[in-house]
Formats: C-alpha cells, sequence, structure tokens
C-alpha cells in the first residue's frame, strides 16, 4: 500500500472523498445538504405537532421524511454517490441496509404476532395461581 | 472494483462501464482505510437497528408508567437536532480545511463542532438527569429501558466521538496534516456524519412517532 497525502483516485473513490472538486465547490455542496437537512428536519417538527394533515398519514409521513433526510446525508455529507468510482461502498451500504431491513422488519413483524396472540397478562398470573 | 491488482485486459472493466483501467496494484491506503471504517460504521448501524428494533416493540408497555408523549419534549429535541446537524456541517469545513492543510479553518471547525456536540451531550444528560430524578429512570418500564439504551448508546457514541474530535485537533497541532492524519481525520469525518444519520432515526422514531403514542 502507498502511504500518499491523497492520491487523485483514478479508479476508486474512499466513502467520505469527493470526486475531485475545488474548495468552493465542495463547500457548496455543504451548504446545499446543510439546507435540505434542515428544510426536512422542519418539515418533521412540522408534521408531527399540526393537525392539518389527515392524522393517520403523520407516522408514515414521519418514516418517509426521516428515509429522505438520511439520503440527504448519505450523498451530501458521506458523498456516497451512484458513480461507478464508488461500487465499493455502495455495495456496502447496500448489504447492510437489507441486514437493518431484516432486523427491524423482522423483529416488529414477528413481535407484534406474538403481542396479538398472547392472552393478556392478568389472565397469565391468574392461571398460574 | 477490486481492490486487488487484476490481470490481463479483461478484467481491467469488470462492470463494463466502459472505463477500461490499467490496475497499477493494490488501492491507496487511504481508500482501504476509510472503506475498512465505513464497514465498522456500517455494522455499527446495524446494532443500533437492534435497539431500534427493541423500541418499536417495547414503545407500548409502559407497566403503568409514562408514556412517551408525556415525558419527551420537542422544544429540546429540536434544538438537540439542530445542535448536531450544524456540527456536522462544520465536521465537514473542518475536513476541507484539513485537505487543503489550513490549520486555522480547521481548528475553528473542530472547536465549533465540539462545543455543539458539548451542547447536545449537555440538553441530552439534563433529560436524563430529570427523567431519573422524576422516578422514571431505565428501570421503571420496558418502554424506558429501551429509551435509555438507544438514546444513550447514541449519547455515548457522540461522547466518544467529542473524545477523539479533542485528539484530532491534538494530533494536528502536534504532527501537523501528516498523511496518517489526514487519514484519521477522515475516518473521524465519517463517524460524525454516521452519528448525525443515527440520530434523525432517533428524533423520528424515538421523539416524534413516540411522542405521539
Amino acid at each position: 500500500m502507498s502511504d500518499q497525502a491523497h492520491v487523485p483516485a483514478s479508479h476508486d473513490l474512499a466513502p467520505g472523498d469527493e470526486e475531485q472538486h475545488s474548495v468552493g465547490a465542495r463547500i457548496v455542496g455543504y451548504v446545499v445538504g446543510l439546507a435540505l437537512a434542515l428544510l426536512l428536519t422542519a418539515t418533521s417538527f412540522f408534521i408531527a405537532g399540526t393537525d392539518l394533515v389527515w392524522q393517520p398519514s403523520i407516522p408514515v409521513a414521519l418514516i418517509v421524511l426521516a428515509i429522505a433526510q438520511m439520503g440527504v446525508h448519505l450523498v451530501f455529507f458521506l458523498h456516497i454517490t451512484t458513480g461507478p468510482d464508488n461500487t465499493n461502498n455502495v455495495l456496502a451500504l447496500a448489504f447492510g441496509l437489507l441486514v437493518v431491513f431484516l432486523v427491524v422488519g423482522g423483529t416488529v413483524w414477528i413481535m407484534g404476532h406474538l403481542n396479538a396472540n398472547m392472552p393478556p397478562m392478568d389472565q397469565i398470573m391468574k392461571t398460574r395461581m | 472494483m477490486a481492490m486487488t491488482a487484476t490481470v490481463g485486459h479483461a478484467h481491467a472493466d469488470p462492470h463494463h462501464i466502459g472505463l477500461v483501467i490499467e490496475h497499477p496494484g493494490p488501492a491507496p491506503k487511504r481508500i482501504v482505510t476509510a472503506y475498512g471504517f465505513w464497514v465498522f460504521l456500517l455494522s455499527d448501524i446495524v446494532m443500533f437497528s437492534c435497539f431500534f428494533a427493541a423500541y418499536a416493540v417495547l414503545s407500548g408497555q409502559t407497566a403503568g408508567g409514562p408514556k412517551g408523549s408525556e415525558i419527551f419534549e420537542q422544544r429540546n429535541v429540536a434544538i438537540e437536532t439542530v445542535c448536531l446537524l450544524l456540527s456536522s456541517f462544520t465536521c465537514g469545513m473542518a475536513s476541507i480545511a484539513a485537505d487543503v492543510h489550513n490549520r486555522f479553518w480547521f481548528y475553528l471547525g473542530m472547536a465549533v463542532t465540539c462545543v455543539l456536540g458539548l451542547i447536545f451531550l449537555a440538553i441530552e444528560f439534563n433529560e436524563f438527569a430529570d427523567l431519573i430524578a422524576r422516578g422514571y429512570g431505565p428501570s421503571r418500564s420496558a418502554f424506558l429501558s429501551s429509551f435509555f439504551s438507544l438514546v444513550g448508546c447514541h449519547g455515548l457514541h457522540v461522547s466518544a466521538g467529542v473524545l477523539w474530535l479533542l485528539t484530532m485537533m491534538a494530533q494536528v497541532f502536534a504532527k501537523g496534516f501528516r498523511a496518517d492524519v489526514l487519514r484519521r481525520m477522515m475516518c473521524f469525518a465519517l463517524f460524525w456524519h454516521a452519528l448525525d444519520i443515527i440520530w434523525v432515526g432517533v428524533f423520528s422514531v424515538v421523539y416524534l412517532l413516540g411522542g405521539s403514542v
């Protein structure tokens, strides 16, 4: 492995590294990311406290806004892109997301069914006595 | 694409992207280090997903204790969120300054990041101390156990991040912008941005969704 300060990557980009840009262009990228993230955050907090929208839609809206904001962070702060120099990073992210969805989705699904099929706690306590 | 050297022209374009590359050998150390750290961050996110799953399952199990909507203060959470978001931005500014070897902007960006992180930690610590003083500690109900472990785990990560941040400033002070210091700085920036991503999940799922129950 070479130990150079900042090798202009010809074929791969480290996660977090950008393609070669000027300092000004990089700062603009962060400013755009910050503006989008603030906008999405403000929308989340507004949606959570408002009664302007149909109430049952609020949880879904919050989850969609959260996923959108995570995407903004990934693109503008972590610089994970779909470019050919980012394939390794995106594949690792895709596998991580697969595991996250299996863990969260599977847990909520299975535990929800178990909870629905379990008799109320006071009945269990009665049969024990 | 492959991190090892490939022999022959047929493997030079494995994904048929029309970009034929003659692999010069192993990838530079900066790429290998950051990629390894990226894999660690993803595994950290998988660990957090277990805490999120536990919270999702247990958020209704209040055992006669308080519900989320009774103990969460949206104003504090909003301030915490803005602090972390701005600190992610200033951390990005500091990493740009590190790349162009500008000490003043590096120290300034890192110092602001540190202050914002400390404000976040202070607000969170106050919230925890207040809940425990009211008798709503982690042992009160399954809901509170999962709440404290998820949010507390994120808080521990931020604390570790602040310590790491200070050591990065000390390293740049003592060693300058050496290649190894810049690699560590890059990993730190990735870590700090990843913490912000996890906080997006925390404030959305725990405070906003959990607060409406």
